[in-house]
C-alpha cells in the first residue's frame, strides 16, 4: 500500500491528511476534520482541480475592473488557459454578483462569474 | 451634537458583525463610520477564495463574503456614513470625524466598538543600507493596484517575507504573466497559512527560501536585482551564501500590525505583544464602554473568527448600554500565556460578566508538533488536548464555560501552557 501525505486546501485550516493507496486506488484518508477533506483528497491523487480567481475589466463602472472566480474548480492545466481567455474579457457596467462573464472558460465548461457588485459610475 | 448609543469606528467585517450583533440585542442608535468609499474592508481587495467556510459553510472571495454581511447591514437599516475618517477618540466617548460634506464633526457615543484593521509592517521592516528605488512595494498595497486598479506592478518579482498577503500575490501575478523567481523568509518557518503555501507557491512551482533575506538592492531608479542570503540562527546574512536575482519588483510581506493609532491617543491600555488593546471576557478595553474586535485586536488568519469576535464585541456594547454596569469590585481572573503562548486573547475574565461559554484565542511563537495544549486554573489543570501541529502563522483556541470557573477567588491565574505530556 502507497501512502500520500496532503495538506487540505479546502480551507484555511490547512489540515494535513494521508491518503492510502492501494493499487492506484484510495483506501482512506485520515487527518481530515470535515467531509470536504476527505473529498478534496480522493480529488487530489487523482484529478487535481482549482477555484480560479482574477479580475476582467469594466467599462463604465466606478471601478476600472470586476473581480470574478470560476464557478466550480478547473483542472489545474487549464488555469492559463483560463486566465488567456479573461485577458480577453470586457464587462459593461453595472455588474451584479453572479452575473457570467465568461461562458465555459477554456472547455472546461465552468463559467467564469462576477463576485462584486459595480454599479455604473 | 448627534447622539449614537453605539458607534463602531471601521466597516470592514469586524466592524459590521459588531453593528449586526448590537441590533440583534436591541440597540437601534447604532453608527458604523468607514473611511474608504465602501463597506466590507480589506475584503475588497482579498479577490481569492477561502473566505466563509466555517460561517456559509462555502467557500466565497473576499467580496461576496463582505457583500453578504453588507447586505445584512443595508437590511437591518443600520446608518452607515462612508468616506469619512475618525480622527479622535475622547475618553468621555466624543468620536471626532471628518468628511467631505459635513467637514470636522462630533458624535456622542454610549458606547464604542474600535473595528479599525490592521496595516501592514512598514518598509522599516527591510533593515538595508542603500537606495529605495522604485519597485518596492508592501505586498498588500501591490494587491490593491492589481485587484482594484487592475495594473500590474512589474514583471519580474522577487517576494520577501512569506505572509499571507505576499504568498497570494505570488500566485495572483504569476497569473497575470509575472515571473516569481522567490519567496525569501527570514524566520525558519512561514507565518503563511500551509494552504497558501500549497496553493500559491507549491502548485507553480515557486520556491520558498526559509531562513534567508534580502542583504542588498540594485538599481538606482528602478529596481534591477536583489540579492538575498541564508542566515543563522542569529538571524544575520551568513556570507558567502549570496545568490543574486535579477528583477524590477520587490515585494514586502513583512507581517501585519494593528492600527491602534486612535486606541493609543484614547489612552487604552495595549499590549506589547499584539499591538492591540488589552480586554477582558467581554472585548472591552481598559476604558469601560470601548471595545475592541477585529485586526485591531490581534491580527486574525480568518475572517470567520473575526466575524464570531466581533459579534461578541457588538452584543457586549449592545450589554453595557442597557446597563451601564459600575465599576464594583467583581472577581477578575487574570488569563496568561506561558511555555511558547505568546498571547491570550482575553487577558482577564470576570466569570461574573462571562457567556456560557467564553473562547479564549491565542498564537503559539514556535512549530510545535504532538504536543498537548494545557489551560490550568490555579493549580488545576482544566483542558488537556493533543494537537498534532501548532504554528505560529495559525491561531488556536480554547472554550472555558462559565460553570468551570464559577468560585475561583479573585486573582486565580487561568495559564494557557504547551506541554509534551
Ligand atoms: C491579504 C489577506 C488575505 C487574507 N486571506 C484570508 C482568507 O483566505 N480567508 C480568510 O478567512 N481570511 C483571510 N484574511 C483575513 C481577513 O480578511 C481579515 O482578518 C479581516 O478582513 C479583518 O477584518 P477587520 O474588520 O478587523 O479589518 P479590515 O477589513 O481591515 O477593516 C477595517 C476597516 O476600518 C477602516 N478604518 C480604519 N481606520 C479608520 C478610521 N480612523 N476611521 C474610519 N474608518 C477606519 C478601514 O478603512 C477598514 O475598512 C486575509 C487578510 C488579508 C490582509
Ligand atoms: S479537512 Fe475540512 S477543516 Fe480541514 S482544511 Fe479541509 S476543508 Fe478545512
Amino acid at each position: 500500500m502507497d501512502t500520500r501525505e496532503l495538506i487540505c486546501i479546502g480551507c484555511p485550516m490547512g489540515c494535513r491528511m494521508t491518503v492510502n493507496m492501494d493499487k492506484g486506488q484510495v483506501h482512506s484518508v485520515s487527518g481530515n476534520t470535515c467531509k470536504r477533506g476527505d473529498a478534496y483528497a480522493r480529488k487530489e491523487v487523482t484529478n487535481p482541480t482549482r477555484i480560479v480567481t482574477s479580475t476582467v475589466r469594466v467599462e463604465g463602472g466606478v471601478l476600472p475592473v470586476v473581480s470574478v472566480k470560476t464557478r466550480e474548480d478547473i483542472p489545474k492545466g487549464k488555469i492559463f488557459a483560463c486566465m488567456e481567455a479573461l485577458a480577453k474579457v470586457t464587462v459593461q457596467a453595472p455588474v451584479a454578483i453572479g452575473d457570467v462573464v465568461l461562458p465555459d472558460a477554456a472547455g472546461t465548461g465552468v463559467d467564469v462569474v462576477a463576485t462584486k457588485n459595480v454599479v455604473e459610475a | 451634537m448627534k447622539r449614537y448609543d453605539i458607534v463602531i469606528i471601521g466597516g470592514g467585517p469586524a466592524g459590521l458583525a459588531a453593528a449586526l450583533a448590537a441590533r440583534e440585542q436591541g440597540i437601534h442608535e447604532v453608527l458604523i463610520l468607514e473611511r474608504d468609499r465602501e463597506l466590507g474592508g480589506i475584503l475588497n481587495q482579498c479577490i481569492h477564495n477561502g473566505f466563509g467556510l466555517h460561517t456559509f459553510q462555502e467557500e466565497l472571495t473576499g467580496p461576496e463574503y463582505a457583500a453578504r454581511f453588507i447586505q445584512r447591514v443595508k437590511d437591518a437599516r443600520i446608518e452607515y456614513q462612508l468616506s469619512t475618517m475618525v480622527l479622535n477618540i475622547s475618553p468621555e466617548k466624543i468620536v471626532t470625524a471628518m468628511n467631505r460634506e459635513e467637514g470636522l464633526f462630533e458624535i456622542e457615543a454610549g458606547a464604542v466598538v474600535l473595528a479599525m484593521g490592521c496595516r501592514e509592517r512598514s518598509r522599516g521592516a527591510l533593515n538595508i543600507p542603500g537606495y529605495r528605488p522604485a519597485g518596492i512595494f508592501s505586498a498588500g498595497t501591490a494587491q490593491r493596484l492589481v485587484n482594484m486598479e487592475g495594473c500590474l506592478p512589474g514583471r519580474e518579482v522577487v517576494i520577501l517575507g512569506s505572509g499571507d498577503i505576499g504568498l497570494i500575490m505570488a500566485r495572483r501575478m504569476t497569473l497575470e504573466g509575472a515571473k516569481v523567481k522567490v519567496v525569501a523568509e527570514l524566520m525558519p518557518y512561514s507565518g503563511g497559512l500551509k494552504r497558501n503555501i500549497v496553493q500559491c507557491l507549491d502548485d507553480y512551482g515557486i520556491p520558498l527560501k526559509l531562513s534567508h533575506t534580502v542583504v542588498d538592492i540594485q538599481g538606482r531608479e528602478r529596481v534591477e536585482g536583489v540579492t538575498i542570503a541564508q542566515v543563522g540562527a542569529d538571524r544575520r546574512p551568513i556570507p558567502g551564501t549570496e545568490e543574486h536575482y535579477t528583477c524590477d519588483t520587490l515585494l514586502l510581506s513583512c507581517g501585519l500590525i494593528p492600527e491602534n493609532e486612535l486606541s493609543r491617543e484614547l489612552g487604552v491600555m495595549i499590549s506589547p505583544v499584539t499591538a492591540g488593546p488589552v480586554v477582558n471576557e467581554s472585548l472591552e478595553t481598559s476604558i469601560p464602554g470601548v471595545f475592541a474586535c477585529g485586526n485591531v485586536l490581534h491580527v486574525h488568519d480568518l475572517v470567520d473568527f473575526v466575524s464570531q469576535e466581533a459579534a461578541s464585541a457588538g452584543a457586549a456594547a449592545a450589554e453595557y448600554v442597557k446597563q451601564r454596569p459600575g465599576e464594583d469590585a467583581e472577581v477578575t481572573l487574570p488569563v496568561k500565556g506561558k511555555g511558547g503562548v505568546r498571547y491570550t486573547v482575553p487577558s482577564m475574565i470576570r466569570p461574573g460578566r462571562m457567556q456560557e461559554e467564553q473562547v479564549i484565542r491565542f498564537r503559539v511563537g514556535d512549530v510545535y508538533r504532538n504536543q498537548y495544549i494545557s489551560l490550568y486554573v490555579g493549580d488545576e489543570r482544566l483542558i488537556h488536548r493533543k494537537r498534532p501541529v501548532m504554528a505560529p502563522g495559525e491561531m488556536e483556541e480554547l472554550k472555558v464555560t462559565r460553570e468551570q470557573l464559577s468560585g475561583c477567588p479573585e486573582g486565580t491565574e487561568l495559564l494557557v501552557v504547551i506541554e509534551d505530556k
